[in-house]
C-alpha cells in the first residue's frame, strides 16, 4: 500500500526579502510571504483551508491567521514552522482534515541587545543559562566530543562553512551575497566558542517564508510545478538547551528521523541528489551526514572532503547558502530548508547554485545541541 | 562573574541547591533501579515511578567535553570561559565551567572535582576546577 504521505505534494513556495535589518514590520513580512506563497502555487486565498502561520515577536498565530485569510481555513496546525507543521499539514490533509493548507513564517524586529547573544539562543533554565551557554557552546561540546573520538580536525569544519558561504556568495538574495569565504578564512577568523570560529557560526537576520501543501490530485490542476512528499520523520530527545548536550545519548540524533523518511521512500541516502540541512555550525552538517547514514560515524571529515558537498560535488549542501550565509530569520528558517529545497528542485536558484537534473532533496530542521533533528524527502517526482 | 543569571529553585530542584551551598554535590537516585538522574525530575525515566532519593556524589570525575567560549552570553560573563560537562565517577554528567585552569591546559578526559563558589545568599556554585 502506497503511503499516505506520497498523495501530497508542495505546490507553493516562496521567501520573503532577508537582511540583516529588514525595514517592514514584521506582521507586514508575514503578509508578504503568504501572498508570495499563494503567487508561487497560483491559486486564491479562498482555497486556503488550512493554516500554520506564526510570527516570532508579535507572536501572530494560526487562530489570528484565519482572520487575516478571511476566515476560509477551518483547520489549524500548531507545529513549530518546518518539517513538524510539513507532517502535521500533510497528515491533515491526508485523514480529509484539510485539502490545501498554508505554512508560513517571518520573524523581524528580535534582536536589539546586541550585548548579549540572541534571544532564542539562550533561553532560561537553572542548570544551563549560570555556566554562560547558549546555542554556539552548546553545539561546541557535541563537536569537541567528536573531534576527540575520531580526530575531526578544525580544517574539517572550516571545510563545510566555507563551502556553503561560497554558495552565499554567489546568492543575490543571501544575506552575505559577495562575501567569498575560503576554508582559511574561516581558521582566522575570531572564536566565539572554541571550536567554532566565527565563520563557523550562522548569522543573525531577518525574514520570512512560506509554502501550500494540497493534494497531487489537485496539484495537477494547478498552474505550477509541484514538489512531492517522499517520507518523513522526527526525532525528539528532550528539552532543548537545558541539559548537557552529550555526545552518547545525543552525537546520532536524527537517525530515527532519516531511518523513517528514506523507509517511506524506498530510498537510500545514495538517492539523494541535493542536500538542504540545517547549518546553525559547521559542525553540524558532519553529524547529520553520519547519522543520516550518508557516511558511517567518525567518518564525516573524510565524507565532506574533495569538494564533495560543494556545487558540482557530488552531495551540494546548503545551496542557497543555509543559514551561514542566506538567512537565519528565527523559526522561518525552519521553514526556509523546506522551501528552500523546493526552490532548488523547481530550478528557481540562480544556474551556477542550480543542480543538474536532481530530482530527490533531502531536508532537515534542528541538530544535536537542540536534542532534536526531522527530516523531509522531496521529489521532483512522486513516489 | 558577579551580575550572571542565578539559578531560581523550584521544589523538585531545591534539594541540589541546597546542597550545594552546604558542600554537598547532590543528585537523584532511583531506589529501584539505581541509576542516576540529572537534571532533577519528578520520576525515574526508566521506572516512571516517585523512587529517586537524594544521594551524595563523590564530585570528582573526568571531562567529556568542553569549549573555551570568548563571546559571551551575556556581557557579565568574563571572557575566556570554559563550559564543560564532566561525567562524574558513578557516571552521571552534568554541565559546569572549569576553573582554576588556563583555557590551552584544558584537555578532554583530564581529571576534575567540585569547587564551590557562593554567588549569593541563596545560591553557591559548583564549578570544576583540575585535580592531581
Amino acid at each position: 500500500m502506497a503511503h499516505p504521505l506520497h498523495d501530497i505534494a508542495i505546490v507553493g513556495a516562496y521567501h520573503t526579502r532577508q537582511a540583516r535589518k529588514l525595514d517592514v514590520s514584521e506582521p507586514a513580512l508575514l503578509l508578504d510571504a503568504i501572498r508570495g506563497s499563494l503567487a508561487s502555487a497560483g491559486i486564491e486565498a479562498s482555497e486556503i483551508d488550512g493554516v500554520n502561520v506564526s510570527s516570532w515577536v508579535w507572536r501572530v498565530n494560526c487562530r489570528e491567521a484565519v482572520q487575516w485569510l478571511g476566515g476560509h481555513p477551518c483547520w489549524t496546525g500548531n507545529g513549530s514552522p518546518g518539517i513538524e507543521a510539513v507532517l502535521e499539514a500533510a497528515s491533515a490533509i491526508a485523514t480529509g482534515q484539510a485539502e490545501t493548507v498554508l505554512i508560513a513564517a517571518a520573524q523581524a524586529g528580535e534582536y536589539t541587545d546586541h550585548s548579549a547573544t540572541v534571544s532564542w539562543t539562550r533561553p532560561s533554565s537553572e542548570f544551563v543559562e549560570c555556566w554562560g551557554l547558549y546555542t554556539a557552546a552548546e553545539f561546541a561540546l557535541i563537536a569537541r566530543r567528536h573531534m576527540h573520538l575520531y580526530g575531526t580536525p578544525p580544517e574539517a569544519l572550516a571545510e563545510v562553512a566555507a563551502a556553503i558561504r561560497s554558495n552565499g556568495a554567489r546568492n543575490p538574495e543571501a544575506v552575505m551575497v559577495g562575501r567569498e569565504v575560503t576554508p582559511e578564512d574561516v581558521l582566522a577568523s575570531r572564536m566565539v566558542a572554541d571550536p567554532f570560529h566565527l565563520l563557523d557560526c550562522c548569522i543573525n537576520s531577518e525574514g520570512g517564508a512560506g509554502i501550500i501543501l494540497t493534494t497531487r490530485e489537485r496539484a495537477r490542476d494547478l498552474d505550477c510545478e509541484p514538489i512531492f512528499l517522499l517520507g518523513g520523520g522526527t526525532d525528539r530527545q528532550g528539552m532543548s538547551y537545558t541539559s548537557a548536550p552529550i555526545w552518547d545519548l545525543h552525537g546520532r540524533v536524527g537517525a530515527r528521523a532519516a531511518g523513517r523518511a528514506f523507509e517511506q521512500a524506498g530510498l537510500g541516502p545514495s538517492d539523494v541528489d541535493v542536500a538542504e540541512l540545517y547549518d546553525p555550525f559547521s559542525f553540524e552538517i558532519i553529524r547529520q551526514l553520519e547519522a543520516f547514514g550518508f557516511c558511517k560515524e567518525g567518518e564525516g571529515a573524510d565524507f565532506i572532503g574533495d569538494g564533495r558537498i560543494r556545487m558540482g560535488g557530488e552531495l551540494p549542501v546548503a545551496t542557497n547558502g543555509g543559514l551561514l550565509s542566506y538567512s537565519h530569520a528565527g523559526l522561518a528558517q525552519m521553514l526556509q530548508k523546506v522551501s528552500g529545497a523546493v526552490r532548488q528542485l523547481r530550478g528557481e536558484l540562480p544556474d551556477e547554485l542550480t543542480v543538474p537534473d536532481a530530482s530527490v532533496a533531502i531536508a532537515s530542521n534542528g541538530g544535536a545541541g537542540a536534542l532534536f533533528c526531522d527530516v523531509l524527502l522531496l521529489g521532483k517526482e512522486p513516489a | 562573574m558577579s551580575g550572571i543569571p542565578l539559578p531560581t529553585p523550584n521544589p523538585i530542584t531545591r534539594p541540589h541547591w541546597e546542597g550545594c551551598r552546604e558542600g554537598l554535590l547532590r543528585v537523584q537516585r532511583c531506589s529501584a533501579c539505581g541509576d542516576f538522574v540529572f537534571i532533577p525530575r519528578v520520576g525515574c525515566p526508566r521506572c516512571l515511578l516517585e523512587t529517586l532519593e537524594w544521594v551524595e556524589s563523590v564530585g570528582r570525575g573526568t571531562l567529556y567535553s568542553y569549549s573555551v567560549v570568548h563571546r559571551p552570553q551575556r556581557p557579565e560573563f568574563e571572557v575566556p570561559y570554559v563550559v564543560a560537562i564532566v561525567e562524574l565517577d558513578e557516571g552521571w554528567h552534568m554541565l559546569t565551567n572549569l576553573v582554576e585552569c588556563e583555557p590551552e591546559d584544558v584537555r578532554v578526559g583530564m581529571k576534575v572535582e567540585v569547587s564551590y563558589r557562593e554567588m549569593s545568599d541563596e545560591i553557591t556554585l559548583p564549578y570544576f576546577r583540575p585535580r592531581p
